[in-house]
């Protein structure tokens, strides 16, 4: 599978208006190509009128998307539905189809040969974990609310769509099974290369998933930035309640140990009880575990290779000059 | 009842029983017959109610109308104009079907989930496509629910129109009512029962065998 196949998206001044309500104003924005854009926002913002203008199971008023290049406005919207994956909080499974004959749902549509259809669906299944001969023949009805999200995300992947739109699919499901699929999608997006489009209201969420993460409110955007910039320096007030007062806690989080400056080794007997930290853990959990230790600082240690020593003043160090990435 | 007669003749049930088949056999057709006809309508309305949803008032209110006149009146309203004829007798069973069936094909297929639509949708199904592959599918424990009422309503007023010289087992009863002949009013009204029963269990099973995913385990 070619890594590089994710679409570029481009929305231009896209307005939507019910009667004299703006759910849209104006919004501007480009979801890079192999990335994963989150729009974010309270209820109301615009964020899941935005994302379904995209493929158009709502008509903007006025403004232009493009995918790579071409004006959506201007294809067929069934056929521009099958080339951009969908999937969807309550997951909308078929209920009276098996697992199979959900995943084979678009592949079908395009007129793919049933030995292909095959093929891939298989190929689906195992890639999110599941046995295909075992799961293959199952109705959504038999599986867990976690399985059921994992087989939405399949289906809507099936046909190798270069864009697929996500409106908070791990929002129903308990936090456990959300932060696996969270990070189960990561691995299968990077693999992939596909560019998302995600709608959350989970400020979390956006920080762990967004390459880009854009915060509405009011039908318009008001920053759209990298997560860590989003952190480090938010636009405006709204910006600054939305991510949250634990905002610099949340930004230990995007970084790692081997970020941050260190002080010379010292004999591991006078730092008695201090935690040994990887230079790829977060700054976060680094934190956490110092602040358990007595000595409240970290050793680091690459494998055999004995680093430094992590201080609390490092931390607040790196977080006050780290430019976000 | 005759005195010194008894409640069921054998000796008469078993020099009938050629007749007792062909009556059963009467009256299954007038039911099929009145079910199947009466399907094809209420689907074509159901789907212009579906499509224009204003038409929906309309189209219950005038088959309910038909509903609620009296079965007797309705038979003999026809005869001036169709006859003692069988299609005297599909006109009165076929439309006493419609209202249930409407009813209950609009009801299924509004009871779809929202988000099954929403993703149907999404994933680039063409409304044809949603009301064929998603929606009339998900409706069909609904739609086998009223098919399933309007069957053994109908098997009940088949035994009706046996005054307008149809009526399967119903031929029966109308001769057991004018010889004050219990073991024919006996056969009639049981059979039209088991009928019904056997109709029902019927149509339980082949709704069962059309639904794999209500009962999967």
């Amino acid at each position: 599978m070619a890594a590089r196949r994710g679409a570029t998206v481009e929305l231009r001044e896209v307005t939507k208006r019910y009667g004299d309500t703006v759910a849209v104003d104006h919004l501007s924005l480009t979801a890079p190509a192999g990335r994963i854009t989150v729009l974010i926002g309270p209820s109301g913002c615009g964020k899941t009128t935005s994302l379904r203008m995209v493929n158009r199971l709502i008509e903007p008023t006025s403004g232009e998307i493009l995918i790579d290049g071409q004006n959506v406005l201007k294809e067929d919207p069934t056929q521009l539905r099958r080339r951009i994956g969908y999937v969807i909080q309550q997951v909308g499974l078929f209920p009276h189809r098996t697992i199979g004959q959900n995943v084979a749902t678009v592949p079908e549509l395009l007129g793919w040969t049933a030995t292909r259809v095959r093929a891939r669906v298989d190929e689906l299944l195992s890639l999110i974990g599941f046995d295909p001969s075992r799961m293959r023949d199952r109705y959504p009805a038999q599986l867990s609310g976690g399985e059921r999200q994992r087989v939405g995300v399949a289906r809507a992947m099936a046909a190798e769509p270069p864009l697929m739109l996500m409106d908070e699919p791990f929002g129903a499901v308990d936090p456990i099974v959300r932060e696996r699929l969270q990070n189960e999608f990561l691995q299968l997006q990077r693999a992939q290369g596909i560019t998302v489009i995600f709608v959350t209201h989970d400020i979390d969420e956006a920080i762990k998933l967004g390459d880009r993460v854009a915060i509405m409110r009011a039908g318009k955007l008001v920053q759209f930035a990298p997560p860590g910039e989003l952190l480090a320096k938010p636009a405006d007030e709204f910006v600054a309640r939305f991510v949250g007062s634990d905002r610099g806690l949340k930004r230990l989080a995007l970084l790692t140990v081997g970020g941050a400056d260190l002080d010379p080794p010292v004999d591991p007997s006078r730092l008695d009880g201090a935690p040994v930290l990887a230079p790829s853990m977060t700054l976060r959990d680094a934190l956490a575990e110092m602040l358990a230790s007595e000595t409240q600082v970290g050793m680091v240690r690459d494998g055999d290779r004995y680093l430094g020593v992590l201080t609390l003043s490092h931390i607040g160090r790196l977080l006050r000059t780290e430019k976000p990435k | 009842m005759t005195p010194g007669e008894p409640l069921i003749r054998w000796d008469w049930l078993a020099s009938h029983v050629g007749e007792i088949g062909q009556r059963v056999g009467e009256h299954l057709e007038l039911t099929v017959i009145a079910v199947a006809v009466g399907f094809v309508v209420a689907f074509v309305l159901s789907l212009v109610a579906l499509r224009i949803p204003r038409l929906y008032g309309p189209i219950t209110w005038t088959t309910g109308i038909l509903y609620t006149i009296p079965s007797l009146a309705l038979f003999a309203l026809l005869i001036p104009y169709t006859g003692l004829s069988l299609l005297s007798a599909e006109i009165g069973l076929v439309s006493y079907t419609l209202l249930i069936l409407i009813r209950n094909i609009v009801a299924g297929v509004r009871g779809v989930p929202a988000e099954v639509r929403d993703a149907a949708r999404g994933m680039g199904y063409t409304d044809r496509q949603i009301l064929w592959r998603v929606e009339l599918p998900l409706a069909l424990a609904v739609i086998f629910a009223g098919i399933r009422v309007a069957t053994i309503t109908t098997i009940g007023l088949v035994t009706v129109t046996a005054l307008i010289g149809q009526g399967g087992m119903g031929y029966f009863i109308l001769l057991g009512i004018q010889l004050f002949f219990s073991t024919a009013l006996i056969v009639g009204a049981l059979g039209s029962v088991i009928l019904a029963v056997l109709a029902d269990g019927s149509l339980v099973l082949v709704q069962r065998a059309l639904t794999p995913w209500t009962h999967a385990r």
